[in-house]
């Protein structure tokens, strides 16, 4: 499997366009819609890392003969 | 797949750092998946020398006949060690020293479960010698 940076910057991205959409929000007032924001972001990016988890185990149990 | 050179790893590791702190203080939930893909990155990279390494150690153990059962048993405890060294370190990175611990624990008491067919045959091999 090619260890591929791509994710690595993708979650960067969301994590700094979710921090700056939530000073934002915050600035205007709109307090919940700014946790909502984060929440989602959070959830985002917990899917795309759950999907490299797998990955990588199913990656050593190849390698160590493991199931 | 092509093999890893260690120049692409630190330039991995360095860049993830960078990015970790950067998104450190406005979403320091975010920070802990960065540092979290990017050890997973270096890992899945070094992953395919170790698959070199350990088809030499299985060739050696059969020239040797030694008992597949053991090596099967001892690549699973290095797997195992692996995995748990790897999330408690994550863990610990990220304040959590008590599920790390837990974690360290359970991979200890899985490893141990593991080596008992291993501890069996000795003992077996040993009374076998003692004349009884």
């Amino acid at each position: 499997m090619e260890p591929d940076i791509q994710t690595l910057f993708t979650i960067a991205g969301i994590g700094i366009i979710v921090g700056m959409i939530h000073s934002v929000l915050r600035m205007i007032g709109r307090e919940d819609w700014a946790n909502w924001m984060t929440l989602i972001g959070f959830v985002i990016v917990l899917y795309m890392v759950v999907n490299f988890i797998q990955n990588l185990f199913q990656h050593i149990q190849r390698v160590f003969h493991f199931f | 797949m092509r093999s890893v050179t260690i120049m692409q790893v630190v330039g991995v590791g360095l860049t993830a750092t960078a990015l970790a702190l950067l998104v450190r203080e406005e979403r320091p939930l975010f920070a802990y998946f960065i540092t979290l893909v990017a050890t997973m990155i270096i890992f899945i990279s070094v992953l395919s020398n170790v698959q070199k390494i350990i088809e030499l150690i299985i060739n050696l153990s059969q020239r040797a006949h030694v008992n597949a059962l053991f090596t099967a048993t001892i690549l699973k405890i290095v797997a195992v060690a692996y995995i748990a060294d790897f999330a408690a370190q994550i863990s610990r990175d990220a304040g959590e020293t008590s599920i790390a611990g837990k974690i360290e624990l359970a991979g200890k008491v899985m490893i141990l479960m593991m080596a008992i067919p291993i501890l069996e045959a000795m003992i077996e091999t040993v009374l076998a010698l003692i004349p009884v």
